[in-house]
């Protein structure tokens, strides 16, 4: 019977399709966890408020976001110092306090028996400040130049628009300093080292020190215009602040300056809480870093990943696309040209870091050094290419890919018919222009293909970026108004290194988990989307070039 | 064998002993041709041909006469497709190949060094047995060769295309859908395609490896019919299979055998009273 059903090949069948489910299961279930985990972040929690009885009897108000809990052995308890009666199993929360500038510190476990109440009060207030991270509390006032404008049940209402326009106040400074401000220096950089080379040049053209001369009064004057500006703007926004009474019972005063929301989740309704989500969700991926990056956003490290990921395509591309062509198309086929065919695959299998280290050696410190001396000696002993980079970073992943590409696009060329090339070879056309308008436009879907198992590869790589361009917090964008406008010398941030660099250097390990969470999300979508755009351009492509059926 | 699928009235499977080669056919308004008067095109001359060590023509010598159409029949494997890619030099894309011998194009060996194969391809046409358009559309199929050559004028280029649409009587059928994908068309228009393709550019002579063997019989017809419209202008040189259409279109035909030319003379008489036992044998379907 058993024997029988083994040799219909049902088992076999069954077999295969349970691998096919296991996996299915588990790349789903990663996903599911990490998106769980993630975006249940920028849900607006519920405030709690405890009566807490600590060890010495004594009693102690607490206030917090519940962020985790556990159920931990009565006997682990007491081994750790903690008075816990019998045996059962204990539950405790890990309580997010917040207010760390009061408390000194964001976090503590509280042991579920030793609350004696717990309350969620609508008028409990969570205060996402700039600094010092979450501020829990009740708001006790609102003041206008040290007065105090707004008390009791009309401050909350004062607060919000009050909060608004400070918001709208720092947004103006933030696009200043960033937008205008920002490119006066780097036009003050480029005058400074145009100075430094006209030096190096000796160069004492009294023409030339006068234009410089004067359009560095120029932005200097501008930049004097914008500074008072700025400084107007600084005072407005210093304008209000409000004092909030916090669980210890003490009185902070924030300025309305440092506040980035400030909102009462006990006292939101579902579709103000989904609101307000969307509205976080939205600040995560379009903002910038703030504290360390355990708060904010990410866009700058959204931005340098798809970036770097554009840069390295194109260069990747042709590279790998003439290499290829040469290997198939003119190389004697021999046992050399297998031998540099074995070799370039076996390119692909080089730990990546090494790729990292080899990037440092030639192209950051022997390319990056030579550049800098042959082209930007007014900026030196400061490296302009010397030192890791956009570029750098590309050039290293287009290093690490470049097999994948070539054995695409290889198997794409020799995929091409025969006949289809000698029609153009009997119409007179010479290899290369058969190559041209015939065979890589039909090797074109190949060619996407060994695009987008690079980009899937490069996209997620981190370790060699460590070490050829990417930083915890990049000042400016790589791409900005500023002539030439792309900045292949800057360094960037990167969503891998992100996760990274949140995960484990940030000195609030606890309180950026989620985000360690949320951004994986981010990083697998961007993957996703990037492989999804090249996948479209290949499907078009295919339909172009559709090869003869027969 | 594929041969009688698509002809059916032609026996070659050796159980019909008669001539396969309906008289009628060939004497179809046209006169016993004499070699003497014609104006030749091609001179083959002492041609062996190697694939590696395997020797694949054997010292082929013969005159190709100017406007007509001249057609090598003889059993698969037997050289003639390998004899015809010689005329344009096809053969220097396979890999170790050598060639001893001349072939003279209007009185020029096409072996010389001082040959540039391109052009000579621009004036050596060639049709494949597979239609193989390009990946474009049937527009850009025909004006393929034109802009190898640099032309970019548009008018130009219609009227190029128009015609040699025209003449490979393929015009009224896709006239309305130029500029769609060449592969919307069937098997026996994509032939005409790329015959119109390949006269576009003016050619010498074409060159035809059996050029109707994928097709079906009415576009094996039209095919036909259009081979007897092109020798007003063009040298052709077909490879067939078929022997009928050998009969039907050619002017000369050439019979080939393990590498050798065996008989070589004017259609009718090939046909009709074969000089060598081995020709007589293939035509009546002995062998082959």
């Amino acid at each position: 019977m058993i024997i029988q059903w083994f040799k219909s090949g049902n088992p076999w069948i069954w077999l295969t399709a349970s691998a096919v489910s296991v996996s299915l299961i588990l790349v789903f279930g990663l996903l599911l966890l990490i998106a769980a985990r993630g975006l249940g972040h920028f849900w607006p929690a519920t405030i709690w408020e405890y009566d807490y009885k600590n060890p010495d009897n004594s009693v102690t108000r607490l206030v917090g976001e519940v962020h985790d809990e556990e159920t931990v052995g009565a006997q682990r308890l007491r081994e750790a110092g903690l008075a816990v009666d019998g045996d059962a199993d204990v539950t405790r929360y890990l309580l997010k306090t917040g207010n760390r500038d009061v408390l000194g510190q964001d976090f503590r476990w509280v042991l579920e028996p030793a609350i004696q109440e717990a309350r969620t009060p609508e008028t409990l207030m969570t205060v996402e400040r700039r600094e010092w991270g979450n501020l829990y509390g009740y708001l006790n006032a609102v003041q206008e130049d040290g007065q105090t404008v707004a008390e009791g049940r009309n401050a909350w209402e004062s607060l919000q628009q009050r909060l608004q326009r400070a918001t709208a106040l720092f947004a103006q400074i933030r696009a200043l300093e960033k937008g205008k401000i920002g490119s006066i220096n780097y036009g003050l950089e480029r005058l400074r080292l145009r100075e430094r080379g006209l030096e190096l040049e000796n160069n004492t053209d009294p023409a030339e020190r006068e234009s410089i001369k004067q359009a560095r009064a120029a932005l200097n004057a501008d930049y004097a215009g914008l500074q008072q500006r700025l400084t107007d703007l600084y005072k407005a926004i210093n304008r209000d602040q409000m004092t909030v009474t916090v669980s210890t019972g003490e009185t902070v005063t924030v300025p309305l300056a440092k506040v980035v929301h400030a909102y009462r989740p006990n006292a939101m309704s579902l579709p103000e809480k989904l609101g307000f989500y969307v509205a976080k969700v939205w600040e995560f991926v379009s903002d910038e870093p703030r504290e360390a990056n355990t708060e904010g956003g990410i866009f700058p490290a959204i931005f340098g990943t798809v970036m770097m990921v554009i840069i390295m395509s194109i260069m990747v591309v042709p590279f790998g696309v003439v290499a290829a062509v040469y290997l198939r198309e003119y190389a004697k086929q021999g046992p050399l040209t297998q031998l540099i065919r074995i070799a370039v695959n076996n390119l692909a299998g080089v730990p990546s870091i090494v790729y990292g280290v080899f990037g440092l050696g030639f192209f950051v410190y022997f390319l990056g050094g030579n550049l800098d001396q042959l082209f930007f000696p007014e900026a030196l002993p400061t490296p302009t290419f010397g030192t890791p980079g956009l570029m750098w970073a590309s050039l290293t992943l287009a290093l690490l890919t470049v097999p994948v590409v070539i054995v695409a696009t290889e198997e794409g060329l020799s995929r091409i018919p025969k006949s289809v090339r000698e029609g153009s070879l009997a119409l007179g056309a010479t290899k290369a222009e058969t190559l041209w308008r015939t065979v890589l436009p039909m090797a074109s879907p190949a060619i996407m293909t060994g695009l987008i198992l690079a980009i899937a590869r490069a996209a997620g790589e981190v370790a060699p970026l460590m070490l050829v361009g990417v930083v915890k917090l990049a000042p400016s964008l790589p791409l900005d108004g500023n002539a030439p406008f792309l900045h292949l010398d800057r360094k960037f941030m990167h969503l891998g290194f992100h996760i990274y660099d949140v995960g484990f250097q940030s000195p609030n390990v606890e309180a950026a988990r989620p985000l360690v969470y949320a951004t994986a999300l981010l990083l697998v979508l961007v993957i996703v989307a990037l492989n999804l755009a090249a996948i479209a351009i290949r499907n078009h492509l295919r339909e172009k070039y559709r090869a003869l059926e027969n | 064998m594929t041969d009688t699928k698509q002809m059916p009235n032609t026996s070659v499977d050796g159980n019909t002993p008669t001539h396969a080669i309906d008289i009628e056919v060939l004497s179809r308004g046209r006169n016993a041709r004499q070699m003497a008067d014609e104006t030749p095109c091609l001179q083959v001359q002492g041609l062996n041909l190697f694939y590696g060590k395997k020797q694949a023509l054997y010292d082929v010598d013969m005159v190709i006469p100017k406007q007509r159409v001249t057609a090598y029949i003889g059993p698969s494997g037997c050289g003639k497709s390998t004899l015809l890619r010689c005329i344009n030099r096809m053969n220097d894309l396979v890999d170790g190949v050598q060639i001893d011998g001349r072939i003279l194009l209007d009185e020029q060996n096409i072996y010389d060094k001082s040959v540039n194969v391109a052009d000579l391809r621009r004036r050596v046409g060639m049709v494949f047995q597979k239609p193989n358009p390009f990946p474009k559309s049937i527009y850009e199929n025909v004006a393929y060769g034109l802009r190898l050559q640099g032309i970019k004028d548009r008018r130009t280029m219609d009227e190029v295309v128009e015609n040699a649409l025209k003449s490979a009587a393929l015009w009224d059928e896709v006239k309305d859908r130029l500029h769609d994908s060449a592969f919307g068309l069937s098997g026996g228009q994509q032939q005409r395609l790329v015959i119109a393709r390949a006269i576009a550019i003016e050619p010498e002579v074409l060159l035809l490896d059996e050029p109707a063997s994928a097709l079906d019989p009415i576009s094996t017809l039209k095919i036909e019919e259009l081979i007897y419209e092109l020798k007003n202008k063009y040298t052709i040189v077909i490879v067939t299979h078929n022997m009928q259409q050998a009969a039907r279109v050619s002017d000369y035909t050439a019979f080939m055998y393990m590498g050798k030319l065996i008989e070589y003379g004017d259609t009718n008489t090939l046909f009709t009273n074969p000089h060598q036992k081995q020709t007589e044998d293939y035509i009546t379907g002995r062998y082959g």
